[in-house]
């Protein structure tokens, strides 16, 4: 995909340039440039307002046909136990009313524990796990609560620019009840040391909303001689539905 | 109020978790129509690891509510999901999506992709479409820019272009301010 032959950006380089982006932006600017893979996919026209209608009204619907429960355990899918932390991610899909999104499709996908996904392009010298796909599904129950079980993954490097490393995350994929509400994101760990350094995290440049991204550690979520527990909520854009529609929609 | 969650881009690595079997066939190969095309990024190059999503009606005009949409047996849900290949090309089996309540067809889409901080949103129009309100707030060609073009085989084309002078429409709505 173009790489260039030039040499790469050193991490001061791409610090520089994080510090000196405009702050105060709470969705990530679509163009970033330290991000550098940004650079020719993002549109530079401001994007048209649109008043939502027809399909635009409805999120696609999914159900006990589409999803096992057993997708929700990531530590199970394969013969024997991954290596790594073994932790259980949980928390409620709100809309943006705070309504809880109920019976909606969570996907999930991650790197193991050692910073290593299962794709090809994925080429850094990091042990594949075999009992790790890193791959998991599940719905919300009526409260808009998810839950899953796997494993702690590790940070792993890229291209971006010299010794660049992406702090350790989860990617998430969530629908609302609109269309208009879906979502992708990553989920990331509390304390991690990268944070600072990696422009997918920062090109969200107001702190308290890049902080939405990052799981608490919740200790009554752990489980004796099990597994350690991260609390991670999530708050989808608004719907169209009122408040008092929406109630309606056991 | 609760305080939105930002998105991130959905990366690189996205191929083995999202895309499943038949996910792009709405209705099975060969009894529907084809809508197909190419992402482009802003130098004109095709983009081999984007993915899009579309919602439509169904040829009724009826945006169906039923489960499914992940197995579908059988059932049309008005739902698909499709990532580009090596040459930048997503395609849908699907049917024509009829008018819902009066307005003009489309497709609604989202788009994703590695380098792509956030999901974009878009429609696709049938050919000829009747009078529409966002359209009618576009110019001509950006009203042509959103609108599919009937191949001689039948098929649907509509091409996006994530960036530069012919950049697709894209989408916002009032729940996301």
């Amino acid at each position: 995909m173009n790489e260039t032959a030039a040499p790469l950006p050193t991490q001061a380089q791409i610090s520089a340039e994080i510090a000196a982006a405009p702050s105060g932006r709470s969705e990530p600017a679509l163009g970033f440039a330290p991000y550098r893979s940004s650079l020719l996919r993002f549109p530079t026209k401001d994007l048209r307002q649109a008043d939502p209608e027809g399909a635009e009204l409805l999120a696609p619907v999914f159900g006990q046909h589409d999803v096992d429960p057993l997708e929700a355990d990531l530590t199970i899918q394969a013969g024997g136990e991954p290596l790594g932390e073994r932790i259980l991610l949980t928390g409620r899909v709100l809309d943006g009313d705070g309504r809880p999104v109920r019976h909606q499709l969570v996907e999930i996908w991650q790197a193991n524990a050692s910073g290593r996904y299962i794709h090809q392009r994925d080429q850094h010298p990091a042990p594949i796990d075999p009992n790790f796909t890193g791959v998991g599904r599940c719905l919300t129950d009526a409260d808009g609560n998810y839950s899953f079980t796997t494993i702690k993954p590790g940070p792993y490097p890229w291209q971006n620019h010299r010794n660049a490393w992406r702090p350790a995350h989860v990617h998430f994929s969530l629908f609302g009840t609109d269309f208009t509400q879906r979502l992708v994101t990553q989920m990331y760990f509390p304390g991690d040391q990268l944070f600072a350094l990696d422009p997918i995290y920062q090109s969200i440049t107001d702190p308290a909303a890049r902080e939405r991204l990052v799981a608490t550690y919740e200790h009554d979520l752990s489980q004796h001689e099990w597994l350690l527990g991260y609390r991670w909520d999530i708050v989808l854009t608004g719907s169209h539905a009122t408040p008092l529609e929406g109630e309606d929609h056991a | 109020m609760p305080e939105r969650t930002p998105g991130q881009t959905v990366g690189p690595f996205f191929h083995y978790a999202l895309p499943y079997d038949g996910d792009r066939e709405l209705m099975p190969v060969g009894t529907g129509i084809r809508l197909h095309g190419i992402v482009y990024d802003g130098a004109g190059e095709p983009v081999p690891d984007a993915l899009l999503e579309i919602r439509q009606a169904d040829a009724a005009g009826v945006v169906p509510q039923v489960p499914g949409s992940l197995l579908r047996n059988g059932v049309f849900t008005g739902w698909g999901r499709s990532s580009t290949d090596l040459a930048g090309e997503y395609w849908f089996s699907t049917v024509e999506p009829g008018s819902v309540d009066g307005g003009a067809p489309f497709f609604a889409v989202t788009v994703f992709a590695r380098g792509l901080l956030d999901r974009l949103f878009t429609r696709i129009y049938l050919p000829n479409p009747p009078a529409d309100r966002l359209l009618a707030s576009l110019d001509h060609e950006d009203q042509a820019r959103m609108i599919a073009t009937r191949e001689k085989d039948g098929s649907l084309r509509f091409d996006l272009h994530l960036q530069g002078d012919n950049q697709s429409i894209f989408l916002t709505y009032p729940g996301h301010q």
